[in-house]
Order: structure tokens, then sequence, then C-alpha cells
């Protein structure tokens, strides 16, 4: 039975091959989908514009390079500060995220704490139901954080899914570990910092992925709580270069238009493209081994 | 019973550093989750910006603002874009994200199922407005390159970005194209928890790979489809404000305008906080009794999303 199993797995059949062929053609499609227009856009920033006409709009490899529209960007100061608020941001407000998930987190993941299902009620019930955005407005306004930085931090500071998340990792971790710490006669404080974070640390690394990306991607809450553009995060600059420049699209038809726009596309795009195979590891590792199957 | 409680008093007591630690947590909470719920009376109320949300008087009836939304001609127009949009991305989404995880799990070479996760895994962590350029560069009338093409051939171009006619479908492209590769990760890791000796017991009885997907994979996923169908479901009044918000334009206003960039715009540029916090209550409170009711009809499944 094993035998017949090995000879079909080395000599492929006729059908086998095609499907094959198939499946290595869709996703050769699909990866190139994905990545063309990713490579296009740099293209595009890096070229000067009289040449990406000249080419009917298909560069994809640049002959000639520019970084006229790059240079733009950094004498012209919006950009560096967009930069510093999204960075301000993305740095202060994982810290605090991570900070606030491991303190909330560690405590319920304790099964015979007394009131630790009524807390977790309390967290799940705000996945459940929400004011609407609206009454948190004005919660922000009458806090006095409109147009502060501290608006994009304080009211991310901590996510439900994120805490149910590290709650879980914390539950997995064998219970001799914690109590031969309280034994020893380490509190619960030290317990915390000397064993679950250095022990949770994977599980930090996924937190710290997805609340930075989600900082970095700020985008709405600045639409409502910060008014001054001089305090706009990236993505607000980025929405203003692309749509405000919209309208000027029929009168001028100057190149560095263009040039500019998808120059900050990949300016907004790059530090989450530079990071990218660094926390790539944090949500395939473990999930995929073994894909293979027979 | 006294001495229980005397002991449970003891435990708190024991562990109160297990309590301190979770304080700040709970206070974020309270302030920008529970507060806002609170707040949301001002939906039942004419609020003033002077008075506060205590200050301000009652609406007379109390459902005055909620009355005005549902007898509104935008009303309709609204819901019916929030559930189009919403319904187009569900029957789209799934499909596409189990036919890939089924399509990366076949394929043969391991390196090359590697590079095309690590491609299309990339578009979920870029912002909308990120997409948005990039669809602006392949897809705008004058300089997308796409255009530019269908220009070459034809004579004329396609007005993508807004027309009414392709701004649903425009939508759906893009969230498939941002999402479809991380959507795919959750039906991956439920195929590879299939069990090994039914694909090689099928294999000995002669079945072919399309058979081995049709009865042994997807069957081996349905609990898995079936609870993130519910879930996109519970969630169907979220058509996704980032997306909408930065890809609509006055031409489109019709078929693209959705409950929350209403709500935004209802209540940040016109300050009509009562009716924009009405439409937003309303929006909620559908959303959490079909997430609660979906939950029972999965539990009865003997599956729960929570």
């Amino acid at each position: 039975m094993g035998g017949i199993a090995v000879v079909s797995n080395n000599v492929l059949s006729r059908s086998d091959k095609a499907f094959n062929a198939v499946l290595y053609l869709i996703l050769a499609i699909a990866f190139l989908l994905c990545l063309l227009p990713l490579l296009y856009v740099v293209s595009v920033s890096i070229t000067p514009y009289s040449e990406v006409l000249k080419n009917g709009g298909f560069i994809l490899i640049p002959k000639r390079i520019t970084f006229e529209a790059y240079q733009i960007f950094w004498e012209d100061g919006h950009m560096l500060s967009a930069y510093g608020v999204t960075i301000f941001i993305t740095v202060v407000g994982t810290a605090l995220n991570i900070i606030l998930t491991l303190l909330l987190a560690y405590p319920l993941s304790k099964r015979n704490l007394p009131g630790q299902s009524f807390f977790m009620l309390y967290v799940l019930f705000t996945m459940l139901f929400s004011g609407g955005v609206i009454p948190k407005y004005l919660i922000v306004k009458n806090l006095g954080l409109i147009d502060s930085v501290w608006s994009l931090i304080f009211p991310i500071a901590i996510a439900p899914y994120n805490v149910i998340l590290m709650r879980t990792f914390f539950r997995a971790l064998p219970d001799e570990l914690f109590e031969a710490s309280l034994i020893d006669g380490a509190g619960e404080t030290r317990t915390l910092f000397k064993i679950a974070i250095p022990l949770a640390l994977p599980s930090i690394m996924t937190n710290v992925m997805f609340y930075g990306v989600m900082h970095w991607n700020t985008f709405m809450s600045a639409l409502l709580y910060i008014t001054d553009q001089d305090k706009q995060p990236l993505q607000v600059l980025l929405y203003g270069i692309l749509k405000g420049s919209e309208m000027v699209d029929s009168v001028d038809y100057t190149a560095p238009t263009e040039t500019l726009k998808m120059t900050a596309v990949v300016l907004t795009a790059l530090p989450i493209i530079i990071v990218y195979p660094f926390i790539q590891k944090y949500f395939t590792s473990g999930m995929l081994v073994g894909a293979i199957k027979g | 019973m006294q001495l229980f409680q005397n002991r449970t008093i003891r435990t708190i007591f024991r562990k109160r550093a297990l309590y301190f630690m979770m304080i700040p947590g709970l206070a974020f909470f309270f302030v920008f989750n529970y507060m806002p719920m609170y707040g949301a009376v001002i939906a039942f109320k004419n609020y003033s910006i002077k008075k506060g949300i205590l200050g301000s008087p009652w609406a007379e009836p109390v459902f005055k603002y909620f009355i005005q939304f549902f007898k509104s001609p935008y009303c309709i127009t609204v819901l019916k874009n929030t559930l189009i949009i919403s319904l187009m991305k569900l029957v789209t989404t799934v499909p596409f994200a189990v036919f890939f995880a089924v399509a990366m799990t076949e394929v043969p070479s391991v390196r090359f199922r590697k590079m095309v996760q690590t491609v299309m895994y990339l578009p979920h962590f870029l912002s909308w407005i990120i997409v948005y350029g990039i669809v602006y560069a392949m897809l705008s009338e004058t300089r997308g390159i796409l255009n530019m093409l269908i220009k070459d051939i034809t004579g004329h171009t396609v007005n993508f970005l807004s027309s009414s006619s392709t701004f649903r479908p425009l939508l759906v492209a893009t969230d498939l194209w941002k999402e479809t590769g991380w959507n795919a990760i959750i039906y991956m890791a439920a195929i590879i928890g299939i069990d090994t000796s039914l694909y090689e017991a099928a294999r000995v009885d002669g079945a072919s790979r399309l058979q081995m997907i049709w009865h042994i994979t997807l069957p081996g996923i349905r609990s898995v489809i079936i609870i993130t169908l519910l879930l996109k479901t519970g969630s169907i009044l979220d058509a996704g404000f980032d997306q909408v918000y930065v890809m609509y334009n006055p031409q489109v206003m019709s078929v693209g305008d959705i409950i929350d960039t209403w709500v935004y715009r209802t209540g940040l540029a016109q300050w009509n906080f009562s009716l924009a916090t009405a439409v937003g209550l309303f929006k909620s409170v559908i959303g959490t009794i079909l997430l609660v009711s979906l939950n029972g009809l999965a539990r009865r499944w003997g599956e729960s999303l929570w």
C-alpha cells in the first residue's frame, strides 16, 4: 500500500503535471498582480516624467533616474513634520499599547483570580458594542485633546483583540512556572517581568507588529481629532497630496505633479515595506510549517 | 459562607498586585469605550456644545433624530449602499481567499509558495490611502497606465474612478487585491490541520487531486469557512470607512456613500452631532444584535466566535 503511494509521488501522471502547471500559472499571475503595481509606483517616482510619457507610461525599470521629487519633499518640510508625527505616534503609541496590554492580559490569564471573568467580559463587551464615532469625538474634545498628538494615541491605547491574543498566550504557558516563581518568594510583579514577559517575547513581537502598523496607518482619527495642518500624520498628508491636486488634473500637465504624487506614496509606504521582511516571520512562523501534504 | 468570603477577600488582598496591574488598561477602556457609550445619549437630546452631554435638553419626541433619519431621502441610499457594498465584498472575499489557500497548499514548490505568500500578504499592511495612490497610478483617466493602454487600443479612455457604474466593483476589486493573501492565512492553517492519512487513503483509492480538494480539503475547512462568513455577516454594516472615504468623490456619492462616511460628514462637517450620533447608535445596535445572534447560531453548530 505504501509502495503505491511512493510510486504516485515520484512519477507524476499527465493530469498531475497539468494540474501543477495551472497552479503555478494562477499563483504567478496573483504574484505579478500584487508586485507590479508597487514596482510601477516606485519607478514613476524616480523617472523623469518626460521619460514616462515618452514610453506611454510603461516604465518598470527606469533607464534614467532622478531623485528630484524626493529632494522637493526633503526641502519642503511638510513631509518631514508629518514623518515626525507618524514616527512619534508609532513609537510612543506602540510602547504604551504593549505596556497596557501586558499589564491587563497577565492578570486576566489567571484562572482562579476572583473577578477575572467579570473583567474579561468588560474587555469583550467593547468589541460587541460601541457608542459610535461622534460620542468618542466629544470625549476626546472634552479632554482637551483636539489638535494634540495624544488624541492619536490615547483613544487606541489598548485594543481588546490584542488583550485576548496576549491572554491566550499566557494561558498556554505551564502553570508550574509561575507557581515555582511565587513559591520562591517573587511577587506577582516580579514574576511577570522575570518569567512571563521573557517567555512571551514572540507574542509581544506579534502585538508590536499589529499595533505598530495600526499607528503608522492612522487616518480616520487624524481626520477627526487633528485640524491643524502642521500636526497631520503622514497618511493625511498623502491624502491631501493625492486628492488636493486632483482638481488641477485637467489644468496643468507639467511633469512633476505625477512624480510628486507617486513619490509621496513611496515615502509613506517605504517604512512598512522595509520592516515587512522582519515582521513577516511573526505571522507565518509555526503557522505554515509542514504545509506539504502526503 | 462567612469563611468562603473571607477566603476570597484574602485571595484578593494577597493578589492585589494583579489588580493594580489591570487598572491602567481598564481605565483606558472606561474612558474611550465606556464613556462614549454613555455619550451616545445625545442621540436622544438636542445636543449643544455649550450645554454639554448632561445639560443638553431631551429631544421632543425622544426619537426625533431617528425619525428624521428614517424619513429622509438619504436614509435609503446610505443603507442600501452599505449593504450592497458589504454583500459584494462578503461573497467575493471568502471564495477568493479559500481558492488561494487551496492553491498555495497544493503547489509543490515550497520556495515558490513562500515567494508568492510574501508578496500577497504585503498589501494588507498598506493603508487605504496608499492603495488609492496605487489605484490612481493604474486607473486614473488621464495618467493611469491601464487607461493609456486602453487609449492605445480603442482610442478612448474609461472613467474607472469617478463613474457610478464602476465605483462598487472598484471597491470590491481593491479590497480583494489588498486582503486576499492575508485572508487566506486562516484557511491555510485549517488545511494544514487536516489529517494527512485521509489524503493517503484517497490516493490509494485512485482519487484525482481535484477530487481530493472537493471531498477532503473543502469539507475539512468547512467550519472555518462558516465561522468567517458569520463573523463577516456580523459586521455587515461596516462597509469600510477608510476605503470609501479615500476613494469616493461627488460623482459616485449616490452609489458609494455609506453609513460611516455619512455619519462623519453629518457630525464633523455639518456639526449635527445628535443626528450623526443617532445614526451611529442605530448602526451599533444592529451590529451588536447581529453578532450576538450569529454567535448563537455558530454555537449551535459547535463553533463559537469567542
